[in-house]
């Protein structure tokens, strides 16, 4: 819901040259990350996936595009799976935020990870956090079921090494689905 | 099945099969706990909590001329903003072009150097680095900063356009050899000819980690530098000759990189910057790039190719001749392998190759991904695919009509080439002998279905390296080299080679790379890892073996008194006697009879090239492809992929698939997905971001077969083994333009193939 | 992306008020785009309102045997909604060709009415632009357009709406609810958007502290006859080159009511009164969806690089509508 009523004037340039607000007041934030709450005083220009890499030191949520092009900041949000780099995390006061740091169990991986380890569903790696919390938010949502159905719903996390075929096999795997196609 | 029978070599000439207790095996990485859990740390994620600083690159919206005027005081007056660098204010740094250039910078330019001109060369030129205390703080400031700018005009962009300047190189990295035969003369002579030029734009490598370094400035004035690179080594040597730093000065480690592809081949300018404002602070600092950034500099080049092939009535190649034009930039000569490849590929005695390049306002082309391979493999492959066309022969065996027995550009035999067994197991698993021999005439639904095939080529390349080893009391193996892990299994691999070597469990191995403390290593590239590092692990541990055994023969009461090397065996931690397996030491008990807590080695392995010489050494493949084309709207999918794959011994039979399949979704990539758009008025790219600039997601990959094929190869270097970065990705190109050709009749011959080219 | 400050509301006039006390300050929702876009500098809101504490998050029947969408359910809630998916498959099968999993978790339907154009020369602030710059001319009419409408064009803009939905939520006839400083008012989704024309800064018709509340769709579903094509570069996760809705209710063979609308063609969803008429009335055959695309056509006009669209869409209408009478399955 943007409001139409105000564009840069005619004749503004790059840069820009407009009035903004000197000193943006801190926000206190609580959000629950991989249970346990964490009180943030930011800033509300920080987004989600920059609070967790640069503020709270949670670096396995990655930073591939920060348009929500590529799906590699991939974060659970209240069990569903969104992009943190188009969230500000003053907008998620109060919410269960869980990354990849907080799916083992002590050293027991979570089932995702483990496929994903035995598939080689991976390469550089870096895809690979937002790729699993993705694949995990798709279970949870309950409605791919063929290989084909899980290939089209996987298609917003973008894997350049190409680990496409065993990502998938990787979650077939979890999810308990037999055979291809 | 007839065509099958010609196919010729069979299993049983091959040599058996090699495995161990290790290798080729397929073996899960050793570092994918870290990967999957998010404790695998890349260049951004150090130090973070410790007042770090965050620099953000400004990017000239200009693509030529000058900076006439800066105004920082704005973003200056920021609370928070620490400085703002141009080249108005940036030290003197070193002189000479030489300190600029890198291992891979192509021979006798001029690197571009950062704000250390007014003069812009290229759009998107990185023009000043806000420094500030937060990252939204100084992508903020960044916008602050004005510049005035006086535009040139006359813009060179546009490869075609500019052929008129095409020059030859004053320094190809890869020699065009010199024309055999009488091409033109041959040509004219030939009752099959065809004569077609070939085009694919620009392309960039996109890693899904943007370019990043993160410079610690230590207590003692020394730095530490988490980079992204394919060579930490590399990254260090630019960073001291370009700074004046000693090699204690500048630390670059580097033990994860998100993708590489070619782009970390060269230190990118994230990495002089956060340098710069690092020893201009005296602070620690971060500079990670944009996405949109990561297109202004290196990329594959433009590249048009001419091709005129002539075959006699039955199918014999009787001419080939390759004129190609590539784009480079104002400062630089880059080069790469792009015409070689049509005189290797296929018997033929009459070659007429030609290499040009057009400088262009853009930065230098860089490595990418089997680079020229790809391109001069696609054009010459798609042509020869017209060539049978026209000789009425079905595509693969024209192929092996003209088979190369020998390397006519190197007048050498190969030290190993399974083509014709790749073509044979490709062809089986596919189904190649139920093709329709008609264009255009196979229809499922709305589907138009097509087949098509083509020969991947890749050079097997070995490199000096140097590799350490240190054994301790407690049976644990430290093996090290300042090689990278760029997702191609680096750590899993030598785990496995120094395991079997030394006949200790991997799990007590351990393996480290990425840090310019380790023994020197070459860059990540050319599929030459394996082949290099490889051959440093093996012999480096094969030494640690040596001096061990040296040392259980001396101990009191030693079983091995009068026994030679080849009299033992080293596995489990032990030595035993061959011939009576109950007489044996432990490591342990040796070192500790010995009282050494540990042993080491240090070792420098080099090809040997006086043998390796008189051999033509290359990796093979062979791509069927399975296309869908919906006939009314053009959009193409490619149903089925197989690719079989010559590449001397295979290591980890399950890195190995994974790096072939990468390869194929690559070759996918580039024939139907990737292209970077120039807008030629303003001499900018324009699909800068990873929603316009298109690859491959998971829905586009379909069905993906890879094989490998047996090859045995003593020459190529003690392990036998080829590499297989590269090899995935060549010939897909070829074979899925061949196979839209023969699903819809319509020959598309510039990459990619959108659906815009099919309607 | 510049500075700004933040407030979340939880009520209509809360956001109202707070939109009065600043510059140029803006809503917030699922942010997709907008943060995207500020990121950069394209938009520079020195406030950001977040709204989504209103509860316009419901989906329910209204009086009169419809469906309203409430403007904050996210597009991915509105796709697997049981009525959504029961009575108004064709808006399922849109949104669901839209973004990702991800984006249409977080995307809210009154956002993606709001959704800015994905043109190249709109996201490049070194390039002239007429939305984002108004005066400074149009970059991409005689630059590189391939992406680019075809139809309702103006010499100052030729920017296509991006979403799948709309086209859909068009071809439904959908209305939006809307309130704000002159109290509630409903319009019909085809005024919502606008053509270019000299003012292409302007994408749709709200007035400045205007807030969409939510989307009504029409008793009528075209739930039997109807498909969804979206032509594009790649498989999923990428924009429509074009795209179709097509709904029909047919009577045997008989067509009697037809919507077309396409996507990725032009400033807005753009429905074709006159093909619509052309299919009305007539016989389910390849012939007339062909005639009906020719006219679906008419006026429209290539600039280089995107003309290969006209073609496409005359092709795409012909699939869809095959599609949505049953003369071939939907993919």
């Amino acid at each position: 819901m943007i409001n139409p009523r105000e564009y840069i004037e005619p004749g503004s340039s790059w840069p820009l040259g407009h009035a903004v607000p000197d000193q943006p007041a801190t926000h206190t934030v609580k959000l629950n990350i991989n249970g346990q709450d964490v009180h943030l005083k930011i800033e509300p220009w920080v987004s989600l996936l920059d609070a967790l890499r640069e503020y709270i030191g949670l670096t396995g949520t990655k930073k591939g595009c920060d348009h929500g092009q590529c799906g590699a900041c991939t974060v659970l949000v209240d069990g569903k799976r969104i992009n943190s780099c188009l969230t500000l995390a003053v907008m998620k006061q109060g919410c269960e935020i869980t990354t990849i740091e907080g799916l083992a169990k002590g050293d027991e991986l979570h089932p995702m990870q483990e496929a994903f380890v035995e598939h080689d569903a991976y390469q550089c790696g870096y895809c690979t956090p937002g790729q699993i919390c993705s694949a995990i938010g798709l279970i949870n949502e309950g409605i791919a079921n063929t290989r084909d159905e899980i290939s089209e719903l996987m298609s917003g996390n973008i894997c350049r090494c190409g680990a496409y075929p065993h990502i998938l096999d990787a979650i077939e795997q979890v999810k308990g689905v037999a055979g291809h196609e | 099945m007839s065509l099958l029978q010609k196919l010729g070599v069979s299993a049983e000439n091959l040599a058996p099969e090699i495995t161990g207790k290790y290798i080729g095996k397929p073996i899960s990485r050793v570092d994918g706990r870290a990967k999957v859990t998010g404790n695998a740390k890349y260049a951004a994620e150090f130090n973070i909590g410790t007042g770090i600083l965050y620099g953000y690159v400004i990017s000239s919206p200009i693509a030529k001329g000058k900076i006439t005027a800066v105004n920082a005081r704005q973003a200056l007056s920021q609370k928070g903003v620490l400085n703002v660098f141009t080249h108005e204010n940036v030290p003197g740094l070193a002189w000479f072009d030489r300190s600029y250039q890198d291992q891979d910078a192509p021979p006798g330019g001029s690197p571009f150097r950062p704000l250390q001109s007014d003069e812009i060369l290229f759009s998107q030129q990185p023009i000043a680095l806000v420094i500030a205390e937060t990252f939204e703080l100084a992508r903020y400031a960044s916008t602050l900063v004005h510049f005035e700018y006086e535009v040139k005009e006359e813009l060179n962009v546009g490869l075609e356009l500019n052929l008129y300047k095409a020059k030859k190189p004053k320094k190809h990295r890869f020699p065009v050899p010199k024309p055999r035969g009488d091409a033109e003369k041959a040509l004219a002579g030939s009752v099959v000819k065809i004569e077609e030029a070939y085009y694919h734009g620009y392309e960039h490598h996109n890693p899904m980690e943007m370019f990043a370094s993160t410079v610690i400035y230590g207590d003692d004035d020394r730095l530490t530098i988490y980079d992204k690179t394919q060579g930490v080594l590399n990254s260090q040597s630019y960073v001291k000759s370009v700074f004046g730093l000693s090699e204690d000065e500048a630390r670059v480690i580097s033990p994860f990189m998100g993708g590489g592809f070619g782009a970390g081949l060269r230190p990118q300018y994230q990495l002089y910057m956060a340098v710069l404002a690092s020893l201009e602070l005296k602070r620690s600092v971060k500079v990670v790039l944009t996405r949109q950034q990561m297109f202004s500099f290196g990329h594959r080049p433009a590249t048009l190719q001419k091709i005129s092939l002539g075959a006699s009535a039955e199918g014999k190649l009787q001419a080939v001749i390759n004129r190609c034009y590539s784009e480079t930039s104002t400062f630089e000569e880059y080069t790469e392998n792009v015409v070689n490849w049509s005189g290797q590929m296929y018997q033929c005695d009459n070659v007429m190759l030609d290499h040009k390049l057009v400088p262009l306002d853009l930065f230098t082309p860089l490595d990418m991904r089997a680079p020229g391979g790809v391109t001069g493999m696609y054009a010459l492959e798609v042509a020869i695919d017209e060539l049978a066309v026209k000789a009425g022969i079905d595509p693969l065996e024209f192929r092996l009509l003209n088979y190369a027995e020998k390397d006519q550009n190197l007048d050498k035999p190969f030290s190993s080439k399974e083509l014709r067994e790749c073509y044979r197991q490709g062809a089986e698993r596919f189904g190649w002998n139920k093709r329709n021999p008609e264009a255009g005439a196979t229809l499922e639904g709305n589907n138009l279905v097509g087949w098509g095939v083509a020969t991947g080529c890749w050079e097997a390349n070995q490199m000096p390296s140097r590799a350490k080893a240190m054994l301790s009391a407690d049976g644990k193996l430290t093996v090290s080299s300042a090689t990278a892990d760029i997702g191609t299994g680096t750590y899993t691999v030598m785990t496995q080679v120094a395991a079997e070597t030394l006949g200790v469990a991997m799990e007590d191995v351990l393996f480290k790379l990425g840090d310019s403390v380790l023994p020197m290593s070459p860059l990540q590239g050319g599929s030459w890892t394996m082949a290099t590092v490889g051959s440093a692990v093996k012999l480096v541990c094969d030494q640690l073996k040596a001096k061990l055994f040296k040392m259980a023969k001396k101990v009191e009461n030693s079983p091995f008194g009068n026994s030679k090397e080849e009299d033992v065996v080293f596995a489990d931690r032990c030595i035993s006697l061959k011939e009576d397996a109950q007489q044996y030491l432990t490591f342990t008990e040796i070192m500790r009879k010995s009282k050494v807590n540990y042993i080491e080695e240090d070792t420098t392995s080099l090809p040997n090239m006086l043998e390796q010489n008189e051999y033509s050494r290359f990796t093979h493949s062979a791509v069927f492809v399975e296309v869908k084309v919906d006939q009314d709207l053009g959009t193409v999918h490619v149903s089925r992929v197989v690719n079989a794959v010559a590449a001397g011994r295979i290591i980890n039979t399950k890195t190995s698939r994974s790096q072939v399949l990468g390869g194929i979704v690559w070759g996918i990539s580039m024939a139907l997905h990737e292209d970077t758009v120039m807008d030629d008025n303003f001499g900018r790219f324009m699909n800068t971001n990873l929603a316009e600039y298109h690859v491959p997601v998971n829905a586009d990959i379909n069905d993906i077969d890879v094989i490998f094929v047996e090859e045995h190869d003593d020459i190529v270097n003690p392990l036998g083994v080829k590499g297989l970065g590269e090899i995935g990705i060549v010939g897909v190109a070829a074979a899925i333009s061949n196979a839209v050709y023969h699903a819809t009749g319509k020959r598309v011959r510039d990459l990619p193939i959108q659906l815009d080219k099919l309607l | 992306m510049n500075k700004f400050t933040y407030a979340s509301v939880s009520t209509t006039d809360a956001a109202i008020a707070e939109m009065d006390e600043h510059d140029s300050p803006k809503f917030i929702a699922g942010g997709t785009n907008l943060l995207d876009l500020m990121k950069v500098n394209v938009e520079n809101p020195d406030h950001l309102i977040d709204i989504t504490q209103i509860a316009f998050n419901q989906i329910e029947a209204t009086a009169d045997g419809g469906l309203r969408l409430g403007a904050l359910v996210t597009n991915a809630d509105t796709a697997w909604n049981e009525e959504v998916e029961k009575r108004y498959p064709l808006l399922s099968k849109a949104i669901l060709a839209g973004a990702s999993p991800q984006l249409r978790n977080m995307a809210t339907n009154g956002g993606n009415l709001m959704q800015r154009t994905r043109c190249y020369y709109f996201y490049d602030t070194a390039t002239p632009c007429n939305k984002r710059e108004p005066g400074s001319g149009c970059s991409a009419i005689g630059g590189y357009n391939r992406i680019l409408a075809i139809l309702g064009t103006s010499e100052h803009c030729i920017a296509t709406h991006p979403s799948d939905m709309c086209v859909a939520l068009v071809a439904l006839g959908a209305t939006i609810n809307i309130t704000g400083i002159n109290g509630d008012r409903t319009i019909p989704i085809t005024e919502f958007h606008r053509l270019p024309g000299d003012r292409p800064d302007l994408d749709n018709t709200l007035q400045a502290g205007d807030i969409v509340t939510s989307i009504d769709l029409p008793v009528q579903g075209f739930e039997k006859n109807y498909a969804y094509l979206k032509v594009r570069d790649r498989a999923s996760y990428a924009f429509a080159l074009v795209s179709v809705a097509a709904a029909l209710t047919l009577e045997g063979n008989q067509i009697k009511e037809a919507r077309l609308v396409l996507g990725g063609v032009a400033h807005k969803p753009w429905r074709s009164a006159e093909a619509e008429a052309a299919l009305t009335h007539q016989e389910a055959s390849v012939s007339t969806f062909e005639k009906a695309a020719a006219i679906a056509l008419e006026g429209a006009k290539g600039y280089g690089d995107n003309t290969f669209k006209i073609e496409l869409a005359k092709r795409a209408i012909v699939r869809a509508l095959k599609q949505a009478a049953g003369l071939e399955e939907q993919a």
